[in-house]
């Protein structure tokens, strides 16, 4: 019976297959896919030397500080980060007493509800608190900024080319694709997938001024911000490594040992 | 159930006599995996497969149990009950990157040792009704990985679940019914997501049922090994323990290397970045694609593009995709050639790893975007498939002149047999 009707059910799959192979590629043949612009202008992230990078990377505390910074006095405007805690600002090298000024002084305050009287209110903000929501009224939809550099394929060079890769659009795009003009409102840059991106060029030379006195050029600042997101997204990244290392060294021993006791049972087996 | 010269369970303390009197547990496990299970002596390391397959189910029920304490199956709150256990919960990161790239692990054991199969046609009599077990596990599997990748609620989770069960809505008749049955609602929302954890925290205790079964069966004939030919003397086979305990154990450790060193340096390396922005209903993502290891099976459902006949192309990729793991229940059948291991198989062997190859092109167009070039590749490739199983197969069964076996397991270790000479007084192993 198998072997009657499984030659038979092979050959119904095989010949439909066939089938849809042979209408799409006549239909590939006849009209082509059309090239889009997306497809052809859109550039991968930049390869970008962070401190975080490879089997041993951490991360660089001040850098941190100064992501924040960007966070807080830019992206902040627009962008919530709803996972973080202010007290998690403690792992950035910030003081208790320094979390708790943040804390307070944060532009968006707590949201209140007296339950007895149904009125709502507002408070300030504590490091048990989270970050306080963004309700944001203009055009697009600014993502949640918690997860992001792990949202995006390779993440944290996502952050910083899409940050300093805003151009005009290229003559030769225009050229080639002339109804993919930038419509109104919206921004072109090519590490964006579809080249057009609702916000504009969020930063400029000079626009934070950082404590430590480093040089806040657009280039530095989406550095800055593109370290800080990573840890945003991966608080733990540090621990994980080094953790990763301790598993490894003690595998390693184990692996080489069970190796030697399966050579000493196998000796007079072979 | 074993071999005439096993070796007997001898308890020494007579707290153990006592207890082998009462519920000879450690009889049983002394013969399953201990000193009184004979095992050809000639297994190579593709027979490590099957305990790291057992150690990844445990890995994922000890770490999946954990995480269910931390976890909050409800559509307002998943997303950001998953993120608490990567930040609050003491060593949470570790547990739910274990489990996740766990899942993983399991697959690509449970692929090698599937192939490992194919290989030496461990499916062939008598060892049928193990190989059905096999299929079966497989299959729990596919729902219990695909149910717990739902789970964290991101996107690629919510639109996964959409599309996985509209592929029952290309039934005829009854296709939309049962999809909102299935989903307990018009689309994926929290009545799918609360019973999609219910089954995820169960199916991996049937899998755990359906291992014994498995196990149950492959003690009968007993294990299988790389030339095929079966156990005919003493000298053939060596205790499980200490000798296959111990190479198991050396495996076991490459194993956990190369699955830390994912874990700990790369773990988001197999997971797809979608799922890290939360369900949104009304966002569809550019491209959606299931984990890795359901490539090749999304590629044979996307590889139907044109209805065929009265059938339309989705219910076509929908039996396709099923009947290409159904199609393994056969496989017994479908072979009929009386060698089992590939080494003495000339033109099975070559077969083997094309179809290999075709897997794993398979695989390639499953995770990339439905492009027409990608769909014309796998049309091509999900062709061979079917072919493969279901005509060359035993085609090749037929017309296939094997290569000479050798007299015994013991003669293809040792290159002389004297038990065989003898065959009275089975020489030591």
């Amino acid at each position: 019976m198998v072997r009657l009707f499984g030659p038979l059910v092979g050959l119904f799959f095989a010949v439909a297959l066939l089938w849809s192979f042979g209408v799409g590629a006549i239909q590939a043949i006849r009209e082509p896919e059309p090239a889009t612009a997306a497809h052809e202008f859109y550039k991968h992230p930049k390869e970008v030397e962070f401190s975080f990078n490879g089997p041993f990377g951490k991360f660089d505390r001040a850098q941190l500080q100064r992501g924040f910074q960007v966070y807080k006095e830019v992206c902040s405007n627009c962008h919530s980060l709803k996972q973080i805690a202010f007290r998690n600002l403690t792992d950035l090298g910030y003081s208790e007493p320094e979390v708790k000024a943040i804390a307070k002084q944060w532009g968006t305050k707590a949201k209140t509800f007296d339950a007895k009287t149904g009125d709502a209110g507002e408070r300030d903000n504590t490091p048990a608190d989270h970050i306080p929501a963004v309700y944001y009224a203009g055009t697009g939809n600014p993502p949640d900024l918690s997860l992001i550099t792990k949202a995006r394929h390779e993440g944290p060079e996502y952050v910083y080319s899409l940050l300093t890769g805003y151009t005009d659009q290229p003559a030769e795009l225009l050229k080639k694709f002339p109804d993919a003009k930038t419509p109104e409102g919206l921004h072109y840059n090519p590490y964006f997938a579809n080249l057009n991106i609702a916000m504009p060029a969020p930063l400029t030379d000079g626009q934070v001024t950082y404590a430590d006195g480093t040089k806040a050029t657009v280039d530095q600042e989406a550095k800055d911000v593109a370290a800080f997101l990573t840890w945003t997204a991966e608080p733990k990244l540090e621990k994980r490594k080094q953790t990763g290392w301790a598993v490894l060294g003690f595998l390693l021993a184990a692996t080489v040992l069970a190796y030697l006791a399966k050579k000493n049972v196998w000796a007079n087996a072979h | 159930m074993s071999f005439p010269w096993a070796n007997e369970y001898k308890p020494g303390h007579p707290l153990m006599q006592w207890l082998d009197e009462k519920l000879p547990l450690p009889r049983f496990v002394y013969n399953a995996v201990g000193a009184g299970y004979p095992v050809p002596r000639n297994l190579n390391y593709m027979w490590n497969f099957g305990v790291l397959a057992g150690f990844c189910l445990m890995l994922q029920i000890v770490t999946g149990v954990i995480l269910a304490m931390h976890y909050a199956a409800n559509a307002g709150v998943a997303f950001d009950s998953v993120e608490h256990i990567m930040r609050d919960v003491n060593w949470g990161w570790m547990l739910r990157y274990a489990h996740a790239n766990g899942a993983s692990a399991f697959f690509v054991v449970v692929y090698i040792h599937i192939f490992r199969g194919f290989f030496y046609s461990s499916y062939k009599a008598p060892r049928e009704m193990i190989w059905l077990l096999g299929v079966v596990i497989f299959l729990l599997m596919m729902a219990t990985a695909f149910m717990g990748y739902v789970l964290p609620w991101g996107q690629m989770s919510f639109w996964g679940a959409k599309v996985i069960t509209g592929l029952f809505s290309a039934i005829p008749l009854i296709g939309d019914p049962l999809q909102q049955w299935l989903l307990g609602g018009f689309a994926p929302d929290n009545a799918a997501l609360n019973r999609f954890f219910s089954l995820h925290f169960l199916l991996p205790f049937v899998i755990a049922g359906v291992i014994i079964l498995h196990i149950w069966a492959l003690h009968i004939p007993g294990s299988s090994n790389p030339t095929g030919i079966e156990v005919k003397q003493e000298s053939d086979t060596v205790p499980f323990h200490p000798y296959y305990t111990a190479k198991d154990g050396f495996g076991l450790g490459i194993f956990l290397i190369l699955y830390c060193a994912v874990l700990f340096f790369a773990p988001n390396m197999l997971g797809h970045p979608d799922n890290y922005i939360a369900a949104n209903p009304l966002s569809t993502p550019a491209h959606i694609v299931p984990e890795w290891y359901f490539w090749p099976f999304y590629a044979i459902l996307r590889a139907f593009t044109a209805d065929f006949f009265f059938i339309p192309a989705k219910l076509m990729g929908v039996l396709a995709m099923f009947s290409a793991i159904l199609v393994w229940f056969f496989l017994p059948w479908l072979d009929t050639s009386p060698v089992r291991s590939g080494h003495y198989r000339p033109l099975f062997r070559k077969f083997f790893w094309i179809l290999l190859v075709d897997v794993i092109v398979l695989g390639y167009c499953g995770g990339s975007p439905a492009e027409t070039k990608y769909v014309l590749i796998s049309q091509i490739a999900a062709t061979y498939y079917f072919l493969h199983f279901l005509v060359i197969l035993p085609l090749v069964s037929s017309i296939e002149k094997p290569e000479p076996l050798p007299f015994s397991i013991t003669e293809a270790v040792l290159g002389k047999d004297e038990g065989a000479v003898l065959n009275a007084t089975p020489a030591a192993a």
